[in-house]
């Protein structure tokens, strides 16, 4: 935790600085969290030459009639940074991070020579780290609820399928099996954290071929269902599945996903969606992927409430994509869904126009859940 | 300063600027040569190239038309995935002011692709820093299904701007169409001399759409199969001829006017300074075209292989004498010849700016090269210029050329005019 929290506080220390460039015109004269550089055949004139330590954006606006390029040198000319081929009339930007020290900064209408120079000089030092928010730790408290939940259902739905195998109820087996999944999918970054078991538990053969181990899990028996239609030589991996279910619901209670990891969770849930899913590759014996799918989708949905007062404090425009694209993926997805039974579509029997629907929707949700986990380092 | 603008701004023309810039250049390199070995480890000052630099993305027309062809494509075709107005009109805006941010050869968004907040996926892809411009232009499109649905109602409030002259494209005997790569609500053409440049171009666009709309086919391309100015040397296709020898000029300005911008009074208002693309994705039948003699390939075409001159004689920009004929009486320019067929003389005079790419995807499961050429023509009325002139070309019983050809894509744009420094994409539309 400690750790973590040091490494946000640096997040929240770059953001910082850059706004510090904008808003403090007497140290910098900067503006609009950059710095301007109006380069002309004769002038470099650079809008500020104190600088915060950090990245700093430079904004090469050429005024002349040469093609110029603009560097930031280090004792010796080393080169910090450089922007190249900004023909007359247009601005290139230069973003680089400077650590305290003293720089120069260097103009070269027509590409040529020693350049028009002026001393840039970088201040401060990184901000000591910043405490946890209340907010955080009721969010991670929030979602830890969530897995409890969800895993109390998981280890008896889980416990049902593996009776079901050894007993050699093959119907029944494949009944439970998307069921019993469902309460993993939704639960899955915390499985996750835990490297050596997550693979045999939810390893797919290709990868248990290729590292010449045992294939185990969830898909080793899902093939024996609907490849072979038996349970033929399942028991000691209906055996093995129960257990380790049951050891990583014990280790997610013991270290609860922080909220940072959390927000990464939400994007890992529709990352899974994306790569696995959409492509009908988790679930290729049963074509089950649309209950994995829904459950990624809760498992995502789950995190980002837990968060939601953090969001919306810190960014409701945020929040109110979120909400929209949410139910833009649900209404995509729930016509798929028998009212009745609460099965799903085979996903082999989908059509590539509905498949490519599926992952519009998806991909339209991902882009703004890639921008949580920011704004959770930001309020810490 | 601009080669697409027909006002230019006030100040050195790019012309002047480049070779000012080359002959600097040249004294440059001496120089930093001499200094780098005296000063140890000066840097050695960079040689300006000038297919590194930027070409200006505001204009009176876009650029990426009567720019003289880059070197490489990445082309990509959207399809709207809402059906909000407001949401086409701030995709427009978003990715305008990402297209002139990377034109001029900068990262998109406020902290580009190292200098945001590091938990948070940088705003540009990254793959281009560090690379020059590399002469980036990108060009949009809109395509019927923009403007209508396929009952034929309006679309985002569209009523009554699409232009007559964006019609349902005819099919042509021989296509055989990919409904899948053919199409599409809003075309994308980014070129550039780098290829890492043009696919970051439409990568960093495909993202912005993410919910707004998503690519529906992409294509790249890798060689030039036309030259667009008399500055440039004829390139060739992968049929091994030169290609595009009697294309329109960026210099002839009259052609550029009469077959290239659509005028006042051609269409709605909004496409005024604009130009209709035609893309035609031909796969070419490349083992069976190798195998074809010269004096057959030479025939097809109608040209030399080697110098691109026509059959009937002289060098690549001699005049074709189509009535000349051999000592048997028979045409020395094949009557079914690829160069006949497609002449402005048998077409009611009317020409294209052609600004096609060799592509090659791999290669099918025979061994055989899937390859081909992405062609790409601009033009002031498809109706009287594409459609007939490949009406003339089409079908086995006319031009030789396609029993090596296979068109499998087929698209038809309407891209608006360039935009002012405030302006955004298509801004016309919803005036």
């Amino acid at each position: 935790m400690t750790k973590l929290l040091a490494s946000i506080g640096i997040a929240a220390l770059a953001t910082v600085s850059l706004a510090a460039c904008a808003s403090d015109p007497s140290d910098t004269k900067t503006s609009g969290g950059a710095l301007t550089v109006k380069a002309t055949d004769s002038q470099c004139t650079v809008s500020g030459t104190k600088l915060k330590a950090g990245p700093s954006t430079f904004k090469v606006t050429n005024a002349g009639s040469k093609v110029t390029e603009f560097y930031v040198y280090a004792d010796g000319d080393r080169i910090m940074g450089e922007v190249e081929n900004v023909g007359p009339g247009l601005t290139r930007n230069l973003i680089v991070d400077l650590p305290k020290g003293t720089y120069e900064g260097a103009c070269k209408p027509g590409m040529i020579g020693d350049g028009i120079r002026q001393t840039l000089t970088v201040t401060g030092e990184a901000a000591a780290p910043l405490s946890d928010s209340e907010e955080l730790t009721a969010a991670a408290t929030s979602y830890e609820r969530y897995v409890k939940s969800q895993s109390d259902t998981l280890i008896v739905k889980t416990t049902e399928f593996v009776d079901a195998v050894k007993a050699g109820n093959v119907d029944e087996a494949k009944k439970l099996f998307p069921i019993a999944r469902t309460y993993w999918e939704r639960i899955e970054p915390v499985a996750e954290k835990f490297g050596d078991l997550d693979p045999i538990t939810d390893g797919r053969e290709p990868d248990a071929k290729a590292e010449g181990v045992d294939f185990t899990g969830w898909h080793r028996i899902e093939k024996q269902l609907w490849v072979e239609n038996n349970t033929e030589g399942m028991d000691p991996y209906a055996d093995q599945l129960l257990s380790n279910v049951k050891k990583i619901v014990a280790l997610g209670q013991d270290a609860p996903l922080t909220a940072l990891e959390l927000a990464q969770g939400s994007k890992g849930l529709l990352d899974e969606v994306a790569t696995g899913k959409i492509t009908g590759e988790e679930d290729e014996f049963s074509h089950t992927d649309l209950w994995d799918f829904k459950a990624n989708i809760e498992g995502s949905q789950a995190a980002i409430s837990a968060l939601r007062p953090v969001l919306v404090e810190q960014d409701p425009a945020l929040v109110k994509d979120l909400d929209a694209k949410f139910a833009a993926v649900d209404t995509e997805l729930n016509q798929y869904q028998d009212k009745t039974t609460g099965d799903w579509t085979f996903y082999d029997k989908l059509t590539d126009q509905q498949i490519k629907q599926l992952s519009d929707a998806v991909a339209a949700l991902s882009e703004p859940i890639s921008k949580v986990a920011a704004v959770v380092a930001q309020s810490a | 300063m601009t080669d697409h603008d027909a006002a230019p701004p006030a100040g050195l023309s790019r012309r002047k600027l480049l070779g000012a810039a080359g002959v600097g250049a040249l004294a440059a390199g001496a120089l930093g040569a001499g200094a780098g070995y005296a000063a140890g480890d000066k840097p050695v000052p960079v040689v300006p190239d000038k297919d590194a630099l930027p070409i200006d993305f505001d204009g009176r027309h876009q650029a990426g038309i009567v720019t003289p062809a880059q070197d490489r494509l990445h082309f990509a075709a959207f399809d709207m995935t809402s059906e909000e107005r407001d949401d086409l009109v701030s995709l427009l805006k978003d990715w305008t002011k990402a297209a002139r941010q990377m034109a001029q050869g900068n990262d998109i968004g406020d902290f580009g692709a190292v200098a945001g907040a590091p938990y948070s996926p940088p705003e540009d892809t990254g793959e281009a820093q560090g690379l020059p411009p590399s002469g980036l232009t990108i060009t949009i499109g809109f395509g019927r299904s923009l403007f209508v649905d396929a009952k034929g109602d309006p679309r985002f409030g569209l009523d009554g701007q699409l232009p007559e002259r964006l019609i349902e494209m005819p099919g042509f005997s021989g296509d055989r169409l990919d409904p899948a790569i053919s199409g599409g609500d809003i075309a994308i053409q980014a070129c550039a001399n780098d290829p890492q440049i043009a696919v970051h171009a439409i990568r960093n666009l495909a993202r912005i759409a993410f919910g707004r709309a998503s690519v529906r086919y992409s294509q790249m391309g890798f060689g030039r199969t036309s030259s667009t100015s008399t500055a440039q040397v004829t390139p060739r296709n992968l049929f091994g001829f030169k290609d595009g020898t009697a294309n329109i000029k960026v210099e002839d300005e009259k052609d550029v006017e009469a077959f290239v911008w659509a005028q006042d009074g051609d269409g709605p208002a909004w496409m005024t300074g604009g130009s209709y693309l035609v893309s035609r994705k031909i796969d070419m039948r490349i083992e069976t075209w190798d195998r074809e003699p010269l004096n057959g390939q030479e025939a097809i075409i109608g040209r030399a292989k080697g110098s691109g001159g026509p059959m009937s004689g002289g060098d690549e920009f001699a005049p074709i004498d189509f009535d000349a004929k051999d000592d048997a009486g028979q045409p020395l320019i094949d009557l079914k010849s690829h160069v006949r067929l497609a002449h402005p003389d048998f077409n009611n005079g009317a020409k294209l700016l052609r600004r096609g790419y060799n592509f090659v995807d791999g290669s099918n499961g025979l061994g055989q090269l899937s390859a081909g050429l992405f062609f790409l023509a601009y033009q002031r009325d498809p109706t009287t210029q594409f459609v007939p002139i490949q009406r003339s070309l089409a079908g086995l019983q006319n031009d030789l050329m396609n029993e090596y050809l296979v068109h499998v894509s087929s698209g038809l744009f309407a891209c608006p005019p360039g935009v002012d420094a405030k302006g955004f994409w298509g801004e016309g539309l919803f005036a």
